[in-house]
């Protein structure tokens, strides 16, 4: 087993035994990223004399007994998250040559806990895409077949997990950005409850959807960095007061006695037969760890793809306005007025889906169209509450697919964008909801692509997902398994 | 169909964003499919039902109405992203002949 097939908690193991050190892990992973990621593209931006520098720094707070939680462990972020002094694209032309003033409170955060940061990660621009393949900096390929896509729009994440480029990374979800490239990867990845990780420094795509998590090789790595990135901010409107928690200390919580909901919802027409297949055995093997099988009903999950058309695009034709081409990022040359100049700056800056998801968002907002289009979605948003609401009074949890088909073909869906957003047909209702859910990898297709299913909890069930997603990790070894990297590399 | 070339270029003007004519047709096409989608939402039964502001039907906190520290930091360190500056002030073109 060489360095990069341990995942961050046997690292964490590794460095307190001093077996190995900081400065040791970060050059091996930087070599790693150097010589695997040309044909991967997952990432954007390396940090790679920084990251020198604060593998050196934690070596020499470890001799001088730090015990920092994550101290000297590389991680790298998605290119949403603001750092101080390191470019942050957020996947965009817009943002080519932005340079951050500040750090976001989770870049912060993990810091602090004493992570060392080998880069940037790649992603669908402005998190708006479900394939990476709407990124300026190029399309990401999925490390378990380099003709498919990672998924998205945490694409550059997922695959650099993957393929053992960095033991962890940070993703967002704001219709199953983190879930879906996860389940496409075989990683295991957590969309926390709304609220319980700063939205500081993460640019924006849609606000009331939107929530930064962990993407790890399994469900105790994904406690350990909840551990530094959950927790109240006051500089995040939107954060909960009670958002820390002690997700790595809830990890032994046993299945037994839990109830575990199903939705034949999620195993209509349109999902793939091997997955039915596999997500079923996954659901036989929770029984077998002592859970209650609980039938439930998720009856407007039909809906949440078309109000989160509605709602997602509404908040992002908002919160992109300030792209004017003025105070940061792309500024036209063709410009002779000051109406050109906005018009012209964010043709030029803004790539083909962001555009549209403009246009949309704008047209439902717009005079005549805002009670039929946006307070319609907002009340059917309600109803997709409710749903859960009553199904979380009679389970503790409900378990599903991921994704309705596993990773497909690079420009299979880029013409047809109503066919890529089905993508998240599975995953969109948890966002609209509000609730955690969690990824975990549960079998291959027979052409060798992983497959995913997700653990959906309640409000603040957080700690409960990585919980049995670890029991499940316990009994099962589909997270261990690794892509041919020969392969990759050939 | 509702998404005309007409319907494309007065939401683009609203959105203050520049389209070459040559697309229209092909964007009006892609939004009419989008909007398919979204119209599903009238089927539902939405009667007495109460938007959602917010899934843990939290209040906004507010916060005295003054600049903290982090927002004085220095407007050197802000201008420096602008694409275009002069005596610490962002240009634009001339607005006023």
């Amino acid at each position: 087993m060489e360095l990069h097939d341990h995942g961050l908690a046997d690292l964490r193991r590794l460095l307190q035994k001093k077996e190995i050190s900081a400065v040791e892990l970060t050059t091996h992973f930087l070599q790693r990223i150097r010589s695997v990621d040309p044909q991967l593209r997952s990432f954007i931006t390396l940090n790679g004399e920084n990251a020198l520098v604060q593998a050196h720094r934690a070596d020499r707070q470890r001799a001088d007994g730090s015990t920092q939680a994550l101290l000297g462990l590389p991680i790298a972020h998605k290119d949403i998250f603001s750092t101080r002094g390191l470019r942050t694209t957020c996947g965009s032309r817009m943002l080519e040559n932005y340079i951050p003033p500040f750090d976001a409170t989770v870049v912060e955060r993990l810091e602090q806990a004493g992570t060392v940061l080998l880069g940037k990660l790649n992603m669908d621009e402005f998190a708006m895409g479900s394939s990476n393949e709407t990124s300026h900096y190029g399309a990401v390929r999925n490390p378990w077949d380099t003709r498919m896509v990672p998924g998205g729009s945490s694409g550059g994440s997922a695959a650099a997990v993957a393929a053992r480029l960095v033991p962890a990374a940070t993703g967002t979800d704001t219709g199953g950005s983190i879930r879906q490239p996860a389940a496409f990867c075989g990683i295991t990845g957590l969309k926390p409850t709304y609220g319980r990780v700063s939205r500081y420094g993460m640019i924006a795509f849609a606000s009331s959807l939107d929530q930064a998590g962990p993407m790890a090789r399994s469900a105790e790595d994904c406690a350990l960095l909840m551990d530094a990135m959950a927790g109240h901010d006051p500089r995040d409107s939107t954060s909960h007061p009670q958002a820390a928690g002690q997700f790595s200390a809830a990890l032994d919580r046993p299945v037994r006695g839990l109830r575990i909901g199903v939705a034949e919802e999620f195993f209509a027409d349109g999902l793939d037969p091997q997955i039915a297949e596999q997500v079923r055995a996954a659901i036989a093997q929770l029984e077998s760890l002592g859970a209650r099988i609980v039938p439930v009903h998720l009856p407007h999950n039909a809906v949440a793809v078309s109000a989160y058309y509605v709602l997602a695009p509404a908040e992002a034709s908002s919160n992109l306005a300030r792209f004017d081409g003025v105070r940061y990022g792309h500024r036209s040359q063709h410009a002779d007025n000051l109406q050109e100049l906005y018009q012209q700056s964010r043709f030029e800056g803004f790539g083909a889906e962001v555009r549209r998801r403009i246009l949309i968002g704008s047209y439902v907002l717009s005079a005549g169209y805002y009670d039929a289009y946006y307070l319609k979605a907002q009340k059917v948003r309600s109803l997709i509450r409710e749903d859960f609401r009553r199904a979380f009074a009679e389970v503790d949890l409900i378990v599903g697919p991921t994704t309705p088909t596993p990773a497909f073909a690079l420009d299979a869906k880029t013409e047809d964008p109503v066919s890529m957003y089905l993508a998240d047909i599975y995953t969109i209702a948890v966002n609209l909801a509000g609730i955690p859910a969690l990824n975990l990898p549960c079998g291959f297709t027979r052409e060798g692509l992983p497959i995913g299913m997700q653990l959906m909890g309640n409000y603040f069930a957080d700690e409960l997902l990585l919980a049995v997603g670890h029991a499940y990790q316990q009994a099962t070894s589909w997270h261990l398994q690794r892509p041919d990297l020969a392969e990759v590399q050939g | 169909m509702s998404f005309t070339t007409d319907t494309v270029k007065r939401t683009a003007s609203l959105a203050r964003l520049a389209l070459p004519e040559a697309d229209l047709a092909h964007v009006a096409q892609q939004l009419e499919g989008i909007l398919v989608l979204i119209e599903k939402l009238s089927a539902v039964p939405t009667e007495g039902v109460e938007i959602m502001a917010h899934p843990l039907e939290l209040q906004q906190p507010l916060r005295e109405d003054r600049a903290d520290g982090r927002d004085l930091a220095g407007r050197d360190i802000y201008l420096k992203n602008a694409p275009v500056s002069a005596d610490g002030l962002f240009l634009v073109p001339k607005v006023i002949e």
